[in-house]
């Protein structure tokens, strides 16, 4: 198999790693690797921060083992090579009534990826996270050897592999259970909410199956936390929603100013008024629903060279209302929030012992890269660690271990089958060694 | 009328992006390479995506004996016969230099397999007067370069054939078409050091189907590459061979 030796990063661009990378295009050529020695798995690199690096180390690039292997059309089960992107899944099976039941903001995450974090989507207070709806994987374990994992066959290592970070070995491929997509089109209700606390009731009213709501990170005052809120629904009768959007793409790095705080202001008060004060209904295609930030091919880049950081947290109900108007405050004060912010409620599901989700309210901002932002940062992710909520893996890049130690209840269970599974420590990554996700060796 | 495309060398990325292509416009397919298992997968994958009808045979360039079957199936099936050659291996040149024992394998696998078989499908295509034939050139065979001209003298064989073919089949209504790839980002390509303006494969195998609806002779992708060819293959051989490129 052949290694490049190349500088890469997580789609934030803030960290980066040096060392070998290997992509193998079937199956066969995975197995040669393998037959040299295992390593870490990554997938399209749409995680933030570090947990798809291994500096010095290999890495195993999955994208091109993105096969289809088999659906079942009773049942809506699908099976699929790793590398397969949850973006191509949606294109290929909307047009026959299904779609993969939970999707993450971007269309290019592989299902690997979405495997190894346990996503969520704007449908998690209804159908949980990813792993819900995975039925089965072939996961290569570091001996090489690979074997079908299912909640009933190997209860633990399912488990443990469900937002365990590549931990347990590589994913091979998956079977997923596809959710029925009654229309190809989706109603989007789109509507301005002036204020935190009417966002947060409007979104626990909402009964629809989708939500999310962007937030104008840089107001203050009264009008701290206002913004947008999209509900989605499935129109009945079906409808097609327009063709999805041709992707633009952000050819070089933008200089520093793009995301200075006069450019965002000027974007956000645009963006807000988009959208009439009466709010307004649109049949959307689904792509560009469920994918908005897609539409721009190489978005990161608009951060230019120094890259930036996703900050994103998720608070129980019990401190939410408090802790999110801080979190706001802090974050308006700085002024360096991007416009992309977002809140989201979610429900209770997860899937393993290293999975995001919790019942409480998600709030996700970016920061152009800078020791402003880190040090702030660090002040949201106490912020969220004393709420009793936690931070978000796939976006970390500056968290301390103590921190992420306290915020993941079931770290030892998890520690336990990991290391069983992996006692070399050969599926480590950037993140494992930073964060000591693995435990004292 | 029904449409058949034999996929020769069908594991490569560019091959596998170009089936996913033909089986969404609902061809037939008929998956032909050495790696089995992997075939299997991709037939799979191609029927899942939209191919109505989509079977795996054996090919191997040095294996001639595997090219009697492939040409037999092509025979019993009805409809219009299009044949796809993205066959060929591309050992970096200081290998070969090192070992010079791999110079015949380079050549069969990148021109005399691939003539060898596309002379066997020459007459079944006359027969029908129809069908498409797309050969997977390369920018390396404009002009023997210093870095790789073993590979790049076999690719030059393979277009000069492709040419004299289209001349022989353009008069009984087969098209066929040279594709000329700039750097694409393929695992043949992976960690080769100095490639710039690579292209996808998805790219290049969009780029064929374009290029098939515009009956193309031969084709640049991306388009750009003809234009650095041009001016390559002007630069005066006192001078080129002074130069490193």
């Amino acid at each position: 198999m052949q290694w490049k030796n190349d500088t890469y990063s997580g789609w934030g661009r803030a960290l980066k790693a040096h060392g070998e990378l290997a992509r193998p295009e079937r199956i066969s050529a995975l197995e040669e690797i393998f037959a040299e020695g295992p390593a870490p798995a990554i997938g399209a690199r749409r995680s933030y921060g570090d947990a798809a690096l291994n500096t010095g180390g290999k890495v195993v690039d999955m994208t091109r083992l993105d096969r289809l292997l088999g659906f079942d059309e009773k049942t809506g089960v699908v099976e699929v090579e790793a590398g397969v992107t949850l973006g191509d899944l949606l294109a290929i099976f909307v047009p026959r009534g299904w779609m993969p039941a939970v999707v993450p903001g971007t269309g290019f995450a592989t299902v690997g990826g979405a495997i190894a974090f346990d996503v969520h989507g704007k449908n998690h207070h209804q159908v949980g996270s990813f792993g819900a709806h995975v039925e089965s994987f072939r996961l290569i374990q570091a001996d090489g050897k690979a074997k079908t994992v299912s909640a009933k066959r190997d209860t633990k290592l399912f488990k443990a592999t469900l937002g365990g970070l590549g931990q347990t070995g590589v994913i091979e491929s998956a079977k997923l259970k596809l959710a029925l997509c009654p229309s190809t089109g989706i109603e989007v209700v789109e509507s301005r909410i002036g204020s935190l606390s009417e966002m947060m009731r409007r979104m626990e009213d909402s009964s629809a199956p989708f939500t999310v709501a962007w937030v104008d990170a840089l107001a203050t005052g009264d009008d701290l936390g206002r913004g947008i809120l999209e509900e989605g629904r499935f129109p009945d009768p079906a409808q097609d929603g327009p063709r999805p959007k041709r992707a633009k793409s952000v050819p070089v790095d933008a200089p520093g100013f793009a995301m200075s705080k006069p450019v965002v202001r000027a974007f956000n008060a645009a963006y807000l008024r988009r959208i009439p004060e009466a709010g307004r209904i649109s049949v959307q295609s689904l792509a560009d629903f469920l994918f908005p930030l897609d539409a721009v091919h190489d978005w990161n880049r608009l951060y230019g060279k120094k890259g930036f950081h996703q900050f994103q947290a998720v608070v129980p109900d019990a401190a939410a209302g408090a802790t999110l108007d801080a979190m706001l405050s802090a974050i308006a004060e700085s002024g360096l929030a991007a416009p992309t912010t977002s809140l989201k409620r979610m429900g209770p599901g997860r899937s393993g012992q290293m999975s995001f989700p919790m019942e409480g309210w998600s709030l996700a901002v970016d920061f152009a890269n800078s020791t402003r932002a880190r040090g702030l940062i660090g002040q949201l992710g106490a912020m969220a660690g004393d709420a009793g909520g936690r931070i978000y893996l796939a976006k970390d890049a500056l968290a301390l271990p103590s921190q992420v130690e306290a915020m993941y209840a079931e770290i030892d269970a998890w520690r336990e089958v990991v290391n069983a599974a992996d006692p070399d420590r050969v599926f480590a990554t950037d993140m494992v060694r930073r964060l000591g996700l693995r435990g004292r060796a | 009328m029904r449409q058949t495309w034999i996929i020769l060398g069908a594991s490569s990325s560019i091959a596998r992006a170009f089936a996913r292509r033909m089986a969404a416009s609902g061809a037939d397919l008929i998956l032909c390479g050495r790696d089995r298992a992997d075939l299997e997968r991709l037939a799979l994958d191609a029927a899942l995506r939209g191919g109505s009808h989509v079977t795996e045979m054996a090919f191997d360039t040095e294996d001639p004996g595997t090219f009697a079957s492939i040409i037999a199936a092509a025979e019993a099936r009805d409809g219009q016969i299009n044949v796809a050659v993205f066959a060929g291996t591309m050992p970096p040149q200081e290998v070969v230099d090192a070992d010079p024992g791999l110079l015949p394998g380079v050549v069969q696998a990148n021109f005399t397999g691939l003539v060898q078989i596309l002379h066997m499908f020459a007459p079944l295509m006359e027969a029908r007067e129809s069908g498409v034939i797309v050969g997977l050139g390369s920018v390396a065979g404009d002009r023997g370069r210093l870095g790789n001209y073993v590979y790049g003298s076999a690719k030059a064989g393979f277009h000069a054939y492709l040419s004299g073919l289209r001349n022989r089949l353009g008069r009984r209504g087969v098209q066929v078409m040279t594709v000329k790839p700039g750097f694409t980002d393929t695992a043949m390509t992976w960690g080769v050091e100095g490639m710039f303006l690579v292209a996808s494969p998805g790219d290049v195998a969009a780029a064929i189907e374009r290029g098939i609806a515009k009956k193309r002779n031969v084709l640049y992708v991306p388009w750009f590459w003809w234009g650095i060819m041009a001016i390559i293959r002007t630069i005066p051989e006192a001078i080129f061979r002074k130069l490193k490129i």
